[in-house]
C-alpha cells in the first residue's frame, strides 16, 4: 500500500507565478517560485530529497540535516540543508553527488545509532519514513557498537497519546505542530544534547483537539495512538480516501481498513480545505463504526415493546402509515447523510406532498443564512477581514479554526470577533467585541460606528463567519448581525458554520423547510398532536434540540415515529420503527461542507447486519407508495440529480478527477428581513446563559468511541471569578441554576473567560442536562443558588 | 586569594608588561570596577567625545579602525554594524558575555574589572549604529561579573550616562543585564539571541537568520563581543589613527589572550595584535616564561578549545588570522592552552571531545549523535578497550560531520602538509565540528600514542587479597 504521510505530499504549483526563478537541479532546469525551498521546488520537479523534519504545511527548523544538497556556490559546490534554503534565479543544485550521498548516509547511520530498530514489534514499520529512507539513502549497517539510549517505553502523554522517547528522532514535528499550527505548546524539548527528550510538562497531559496529526507526522514510531496500536500492520491495510463526516469542514481522508473493519483514519493534505490535519474527533470516531451498539436488523414495536423484524415488515409499516399520514409526515435530520440520501428523502417527501422538512433541528441557522453571498475557506483566509458572528471554531469546527488561526498569525487576516465569552481566536483578533448573550446586532450597530473598522472593512473583502454561538438564544440575533454586517459592507460574504457534516447539502437538495415550518414548528405540531408520521433521518432530538422539553412532548405526540439511525439513541427507543442505517465508511456517496464544496465519501467496510443507506430506504418506499423513481443504484441517483438539483449532478460527475472536490455556487437570493425574538429585560442579580458546544460532548459517535467517550468534560457551568465570589460559591462545587420554575444542580467552574454577569455552560453532556431550562425564548437568564 | 577590599578577587593571572594597554588600563587598581575610579581614569570621555559627532562620522571611525570582532570570527565591527538594514525601527543590539570556550577567560576579567568601559563600549556603539535598547547577556556561571555590571549599570544609571538624553544629548538608550543559565553553545549568537527571547538556547539556520536582518524579536539585531566593545572608548578618545598604529593592518590594535595549561605562568595578557607570535607569547620573558619545569613543548591550542591543534612547527606565526588560516587553525576568542611532553595526549582530547558532546543542545543529528558517538568511542580508546579499527571510525564518525578534507597544522616529524582553515560542516553551529577537531588533530598529530594505546594489553585491575 502506499504511505499515507501528509509530509510526502507535494503541493502542486500554482499556475501562472510573475517571480519563478528557474534552478538547475540534477542537470534539469526547473521552475520555481521565488522564496520557495529547493526541497519544495526538487519535490515537484520529482527529485526526491530524503527529509525528516521538513513538513510543508510549517516553519522549516534545518534540524535532521537530512536533507544536504550541494549548491554551487562562488567558492565551488557547498553544502546546504534545502529545506532553508530558498531557490534563486540560475541556481545549480545536486542532490546526488558522492558528497551529498556519503553526507545522507551518514547522517541516516546517525540518526539510527540510538533508534532501537524495534521495528518488528513497531506500528510504524511497513510505513515509517525512517524505515523507507534507510533503505532508500541509507549505508545499508550500522557501526554502532554501543550501548544505545534507554528510556521507560512507551509513556502516556495524554489520553490517546503513547510517547516511547526511543525511537524518537528528535525531528521537532510534533512539537513544531503543537506548538505552531495547533497553538498547544504541550509538548516540548527537554534536557539537551544526547539526552534531548520530547516530553509534556508535569502534571499537563498533551490534552489537545489535534494530537492525533501528530502521530500522523511523526517519521518514526515515536509517537502511537491508542485507537491504532498493534491492531494491524499498515501492509495488511487497505484504504479508500474519503471525506470526514464528523463536521462540516469536510476534511479530506483515507479510511484504512484491515479484514473489514476500520481501524485507521488519516489526514489527506486538500489544499483548499484541511492541509492534511485532521482533529482528533474526527481522526478517532471511527471507532463507533465498529461499536457493538449498532443497530443491526429493523426493529417495530409490538405491544409496547421495540422487537426485531424483517426488513419487508418493518418498511411495509412504514410505507402504510406514510400513505395514511401523506401531508401530515415530517422528516427531521438528513443532515449525517450523504447528498444522494438528502435527495432521495427530499423526492419521497415532495412524492408525499409533505411540506415539514428540516436538516436542523432548531440549533442552527435558519436555511436562509445559504442564500446570502457564498465564501469559502481560501477566501475567508485571504480576505482582508474575517468577522466572527459564530461559535468558538476550536471546539466545533476544528480544522476550520486551525486554518483561520493559521492566516492570522501570518497576518494575512484581521479578525473582528462579536462573541458574549472569550474563543480560542480572541488573543489573535484584531478587534474583539464581548456582547451580552442576545444583543449581537447591537454591538454590531455600535462597531460599525468605530471610524476604524469602517476603514478596516473598506481596504478589501469582507467574509463574514456566521453560526450558532448559543442554543440558550433565539438565532435571530446572529442572522441580524449578519445582514447588518452585509448592509454595511455589501461586497461581503458570508461562511456559514452550521455543525453537521451534510447540513448545507441536506438544505440544498431537498430537506429544507418549506414556508418557514422549520423544526421548531415542526416539533411544536406534533407536540400538539398535529403530526401523523414522524421520520428521524438520523436525527435525535431528544439529545439535540435545545429545548429539551420540546422535544420530549413532540416525540409524545407524533402519532408514528420511524427512526433511520445507527444507534438506539434516545430518540430511537421511543419510535415504532428503527430502520438500520449504515454510515461513513459503509457507503459510497458524495457530501456538501460548509463552504458548498462536493466530495466524495467512500464505503471501505460492509454495513453491519443489515444496514441499508438512507436512499435506498427512501427509494423502497416510494416505490411501495407507488412512485417509482427509477432508481436501482447510486449511479441512478447520481443521474436523477443531474436534472433534479442543477449543479450538483454536474458537481457529483467531476469529482473522480478531483480529490478537492468541487464548489457547487449557489447565486445569492434577495434577503428577508430577519424577525428578531427579541430578549427579555435583563436583571442585575441574574446571569444570561451562553450554551455552546464542546468537541467532545455525548454526541453518539463520541460516545460509542472508546478513545473519546472519557473526553468530554462533563455537565456544568463557569462564571466570572468575581461573580463566583458574589454569589458565594465555590469552585466544583454543585449549585442550583434556576431558571423560573425550572432548575438543575451542576458544579460550578471558574472561567475568566466568562464576562461578568454571563454563565457559560457546556452542551449535551454527561451529567444533569441544562436544556431542562431553555425554552426558545430570546434569551436565557438564570439565578445561580448555593445549595 | 582575597582582593583588597575583602572581595573574592575572581580575576587572577591578569599579567601586566611593558605593552601598549587599550582595555586593561585600569585593571592596575584595585577599585577599577567602579565609576569614582572610572571617570578619574578618562571614564566616559570617548562617550562625550562620541556624542559630540554625529553618529555615521562614530560609526567612520570605528570603520577604519578595522576593530576585528574579538568572539571568534573576527569580523570588523564596523562592518558589521553596517549590515543592518536602514529604516528598520526598533534594531537591537546584544553584547556577547557568554564567554563559554574552553581556556577563554578574558571578557569575564573586562567585565569584572571595568564594567564601566563595557557599558561605555555599549553606548558608544549603539549611538554609532542607531540602535534602540542594548542587551548584556553575561554567562550564568559569572556571578561577580554579573555583580559588578549590576552595580556599575546603577551607577550608570543614576549618574545619567545610561537612560534618557545622556550627558544632555538627544541620545537615550536603555542597557538591560542579562543572566544566562549555563549552555556553552548560547555563546552561539543565534542561541544567545534564542536564549534571550526566553526560548530553548538552540541555534538558527543562518540563511535565513543572519541576526543583522532577522535577529531579537525578529528585528535587526548586533551582537558584538565584549572585547570589541571594550575597545571602543579608547578608540573614540584617541582617533582611529592611534589605534592602527598599533599591531598589523589587517589585524590592529590589542587583542587578550588567555593563556592555560603547562606554561610557567598562565594568564591572561593584552598583546600587540598581528606582531605577536606564539613563541613570543609561551617564552618571552613578560608573557608566559616557557614551559613549566623545564619541560618542552608538545602541542597548544592556538585558540580555544575548538581551534585545530598546532605543534612547536606552527610557534613562529604571528597572532594574524590571515597567516594562522592557511596553517590549519583559528585564533578564536583568544584562548592558548599548552601542553608539555607529559600531556595524555588521547586522554586531552576525550577532555576536549566530552566537553563540546555534553554541550551540545540536541538540535541537529550530527552533533547530537556525532558528538556523543565519537566521545564513547573515544574513551574507550583510552580506557585500553579499543581497536584499531576503532581509530578509522572516529575519522569516518567525523566526515559525517565535517564533510571532506579537515583543517590540521603541518608537520616536519610526519611529513604533513597543512590543511588549512574552515572546514565544512553538516551542522548548524560549530559545535558538532568542535567536539571532532580535538579527535582529528590530536589522531593526525599523535596518531601514535593512539596506536600504542589500542596495542596494549588490557589492564586488569588487580585488588589486594587480605591474607
Amino acid at each position: 500500500m502506499t504511505t499515507v504521510d501528509a509530509g510526502s505530499e507535494a503541493i502542486p504549483a500554482p499556475e501562472s507565478d510573475p517571480n519563478a526563478v528557474s534552478v538547475t537541479i540534477n542537470g534539469r532546469t526547473v521552475e520555481a517560485h521565488k522564496g520557495e525551498w529547493i526541497i519544495a521546488a526538487a519535490d515537484r520537479a520529482g527529485e526526491y530529497i530524503p527529509r525528516f523534519c521538513y513538513h510543508p504545511r510549517m516553519n522549516s527548523v534545518g534540524m535532521c540535516r537530512q536533507c544536504l544538497v550541494e549548491v554551487e556556490g562562488p567558492r565551488g559546490p557547498m553544502m546546504v540543508v534545502s529545506c532553508m534554503t530558498p531557490v534563486a534565479e540560475g541556481q545549480v543544485v545536486r542532490t546526488d553527488t558522492p558528497q551529498v550521498k556519503r553526507a545522507q548516509e551518514g547522517m541516516i547511520e546517525l540518526l539510527l545509532a540510538n533508534h532501537p530498530l524495534d521495528c518488528p514489534v513497531c506500528d510504524k514499520g511497513g510505513e515509517c519514513p525512517l524505515q523507507d529512507q534507510a533503505f532508500s539513502h541509507g549505508p545499508g549497517e550500522s557501526r554502532f557498537v554501543e550501548e544505545k539510549r534507554h528510556y521507560e517505553k512507551p509513556i502516556p502523554i495524554s489520553e490517546i497519546v503513547y510517547l516511547d522517547r526511543e525511537r524518537c528522532i528528535l525531528c521537532d514535528r510534533c512539537t513544531r505542530f503543537a506548538d505552531d499550527v495547533a497553538g498547544d505548546a504541550l509538548i516540548q524539548f527537554t534536557q539537551r544534547g544526547n539526552n534531548t527528550q520530547v516530553m509534556t510538562f508535569p502534571d499537563e497531559p498533551f490534552a489537545s483537539y489535534f494530537s492525533g496529526n501528530t502521530v500522523q507526522i511523526c517519521p518514526v514510531g515515536a509517537l502511537t495512538a491508542k485507537p491504532f496500536r498493534f491492531k494491524a500492520r499498515p501492509w495488511d491495510l487497505e484504504q479508500r480516501e474519503s471525506t470526514c463526516t464528523t463536521c462540516s469542514v469536510g476534511c479530506r481522508t483515507v479510511v484504512q481498513s484491515s479484514r473489514d473493519e476500520i481501524v485507521r483514519v488519516q489526514g489527506v493534505d486538500s489544499d483548499p480545505v484541511n492541509w492534511g490535519w485532521l482533529c482528533d474527533r474526527g481522526r478517532f470516531d471511527f471507532q463507533s463504526v465498529n461499536s457493538g451498539d449498532r443497530v443491526l436488523v429493523p426493529l417495530v414495536r409490538r405491544d409496547g415493546a421495540l422487537a426485531t423484524a424483517t426488513w419487508a415488515d418493518a418498511l411495509d409499516e412504514v410505507a402504510t402509515h406514510l400513505r395514511g399520514a401523506g401531508a401530515s409526515t415530517a422528516i427531521l435530520g438528513g443532515a449525517r447523510g450523504t447528498n444522494e440520501d438528502a435527495f432521495m428523502w427530499g423526492r419521497l417527501a415532495d412524492a408525499l406532498g409533505c411540506t415539514m422538512r428540516d436538516a436542523q433541528l432548531d440549533d442552527g441557522l435558519p436555511a436562509e443564512v445559504l442564500a446570502m453571498p457564498q465564501a469559502t475557506i481560501d477566501e475567508a483566509c485571504s480576505a482582508a477581514t474575517v468577522v466572527l458572528v459564530a461559535p468558538d471554531l476550536k471546539e466545533e469546527l476544528p480544522v476550520l479554526h486551525l486554518r483561520l488561526r493559521d492566516a492570522a498569525m501570518k497576518k494575512r487576516i484581521r479578525i473582528i470577533e462579536i462573541s458574549a465569552v472569550e474563543t480560542a481566536l480572541t488573543a489573535l483578533a484584531w478587534r474583539s467585541v464581548r456582547c451580552e448573550p442576545g444583543t449581537q446586532p447591537e454591538a454590531v450597530a455600535e462597531l460599525l460606528t468605530d471610524a476604524a473598522v469602517m476603514t478596516q472593512l473598506a481596504s478589501g473583502s469582507t467574509v463574514v463567519v456566521a453560526g450558532r454561538a448559543n442554543l440558550a438564544e433565539s438565532a435571530s440575533h446572529t442572522m441580524s448581525a449578519v445582514e447588518s454586517l452585509l448592509a454595511a459592507a455589501p461586497a461581503a460574504s458570508v461562511l456559514p458554520v452550521l455543525r453537521r457534516a451534510n447540513v448545507r447539502g441536506a438544505l440544498s437538495l431537498g430537506l429544507a423547510p418549506r414556508d418557514g415550518r422549520d423544526a421548531a414548528t415542526i416539533l411544536h405540531d406534533a407536540a400538539e398532536g398535529r403530526i401523523e408520521c414522524l421520520v428521524l433521518l438520523g436525527s435525535d432530538p431528544l439529545s439535540d434540540v435545545p429545548d429539551a422539553d420540546l422535544a420530549r412532548r413532540a416525540l409524545a405526540g407524533a402519532r408514528f415515529v420511524v427512526s433511520i439511525d445507527a444507534f438506539l439513541s434516545p430518540s430511537a427507543a421511543h419510535a415504532d420503527v428503527v430502520l438500520p442505517a449504515a454510515v461513513a465508511g459503509e457507503k459510497d456517496g458524495t457530501t456538501t461542507n460548509l463552504e458548498g464544496r462536493v466530495t466524495g465519501t467512500a464505503q471501505k467496510v460492509t454495513a453491519p447486519g443489515t444496514a441499508r443507506t438512507d436512499w435506498m430506504i427512501a427509494a423502497e418506499l416510494a416505490e411501495m407508495l407507488g412512485h417509482d423513481f427509477g432508481v436501482a443504484t447510486l449511479v441512478d441517483v447520481r443521474r436523477a440529480m443531474e436534472s433534479g438539483a442543477p449543479g450538483w449532478g454536474e458537481a457529483t460527475s467531476r469529482l473522480a478527477n478531483d480529490v478537492d472536490g468541487v464548489v457547487v455556487r449557489r447565486a445569492p437570493a434577495a434577503a428577508h428581513p430577519v424577525r428578531r425574538t427579541a430578549p427579555g429585560a435583563r436583571n442585575s442579580h441574574e446571569f444570561r446563559l451562553v450554551l455552546a458546544r464542546k468537541l467532545y460532548d455525548s454526541a453518539i459517535a463520541t460516545r460509542t468511541s472508546p478513545a473519546l467517550a472519557s473526553l468530554a468534560p462533563g455537565a456544568g457551568i463557569a462564571v466570572h471569578p468575581l461573580d463566583l465570589e458574589r454569589i458565594g460559591a465555590v469552585a466544583g462545587e454543585p449549585v442550583r441554576v434556576v431558571a423560573g420554575e425550572r432548575a438543575v444542580v451542576l458544579p460550578v467552574s471558574v472561567s475568566a473567560r466568562v464576562p461578568r454577569g454571563t454563565a457559560l455552560s457546556p452542551f449535551n453532556q454527561p451529567g444533569a442536562d441544562i436544556r431542562e431550562l431553555v425554552r426558545g425564548t430570546g434569551a436565557l437568564d438564570v439565578s445561580i443558588e448555593v445549595p | 586569594m582575597s582582593g583588597p577590599s575583602g572581595t573574592w578577587q575572581h580575576a587572577p593571572g591578569f599579567w601586566e608588561g611593558d605593552r601598549p594597554r587599550i582595555v586593561t588600563s585600569r585593571f592596575a587598581h584595585a577599585d577599577s570596577h567602579t565609576l569614582e575610579r572610572f571617570l578619574a581614569t578618562d571614564g566616559y570621555a570617548g562617550l562625550r567625545r562620541a556624542l559630540a559627532m554625529p553618529a555615521a562620522e562614530v560609526h567612520g571611525e570605528v570603520r577604519t579602525a578595522t576593530v576585528l570582532g574579538r568572539g571568534g570570527a573576527g569580523f570588523p565591527a564596523g562592518t558589521k554594524w553596517g549590515l543592518a538594514p536602514e529604516g528598520v525601527w526598533p534594531k537591537y543590539m546584544v553584547v556577547n558575555g557568554d564567554e563559554s570556550e574552553p581556556g577563554t577567560y578574558k571578557d569575564r576579567l573586562l567585565m569584572e574589572r571595568d564594567p564601566h568601559q563595557l557599558i561605555e563600549g555599549c553606548l558608544i556603539a549603539c549611538y554609532a549604529a542607531g540602535l534602540s535598547q542594548c542587551f548584556l547577556y553575561v554567562r550564568g556561571e559569572m556571578a561577580l561579573a554579573q555583580e559588578r555590571i549590576a552595580t556599575a549599570l546603577n551607577e550608570a544609571y543614576a549618574a545619567g550616562y545610561v537612560g534618557r538624553n545622556i550627558l544632555g544629548s538627544r541620545f537615550s538608550l536603555d542597557i538591560v543585564l542579562h543572566w544566562g543559565a549555563g549552555a556553552y553553545v548560547v555563546g552561539e549568537e543565534t542561541a544567545l539571541i534564542e536564549s534571550l527571547e526566553g526560548n530553548r538556547g538552540m541555534p538558527r539556520l543562518k540563511p535565513p537568520y543572519f541576526p543583522a536582518a532577522i535577529g531579537l524579536y525578529g528585528q535587526p539585531t548586533i551582537v558584538n563581543n565584549v572585547e570589541t566593545l571594550a575597545n571602543l572608548p579608547w578608540i573614540m578618545r584617541n582617533g582611529a589613527s592611534a589605534y592602527t598604529a598599533i599591531g598589523t593592518a589587517t589585524s590592529p590594535g590589542t587583542r587578550m589572550v588567555a593563556v592555560s595549561g603547562h606554561v610557567a605562568r598562565p594568564g591572561v595578557y593584552e598583546i600587540v595584535n598581528g606582531t605577536t607570535t606564539f613563541r613570543d607569547l609561551i617564552y618571552g620573558d613578560e608573557f608566559c616564561r616557557g614551559i613549566r619545569d623545564g619541560n618542552t613543548l608538545k602541542a597548544f591550542v592556538p585558540g580555544g578549545g575548538s581551534a585545530p591543534w598546532f605543534t612547536p612547527d606552527q610557534l613562529d606565526l604571528p597572532f594574524e588570522a590571515s597567516r594562522v588560516g592557511p596553517a590549519g587553525s583559528m585564533l578564536g576568542s583568544g584562548a592558548v592552552m599548552v601542553m608539555d611532553h607529559t600531556t595524555d595526549i588521547p586522554r586531552a582530547a576525550l577532555t576536549l571531545t566530552r566537553f563540546y558532546a555534553h554541550e551540545s543542545c540536541g538540535k541537529c543529528t550530527p552533533c547530537r549523535e556525532g558528538g556523543t558517538w565519537l566521545e564513547r568511542i573515544l574513551s574507550r580508546v583510552v580506557d585500553g578497550r579499543g581497536t584499531m579499527e576503532d581509530l578509522d571510525q572516529l575519522m569516518e564518525v567525523g566526515q559525517s560531520i565535517c564533510p571532506g578534507d579537515f583543517p590540521h597544522a603541518s608537520s616536519s616529524d610526519l611529513g604533513l602538509a597543512a590543511v588549512p582553515f574552515p572546514y565544512k560542516m553538516t551542522t548548524i553551529c560549530f559545535v558538532g565540528p568542535s567536539a571532532f577537531v580535538p579527535v582529528h588533530s590530536a589522531l593526525t598529530l599523535f596518531r601514535s600514542e593512539f596506536e600504542e594505546r589500542v596495542s596494549r594489553r588490557t589492564r586488569i585491575p588487580v585488588r589486594a587479597v587480605a591474607p
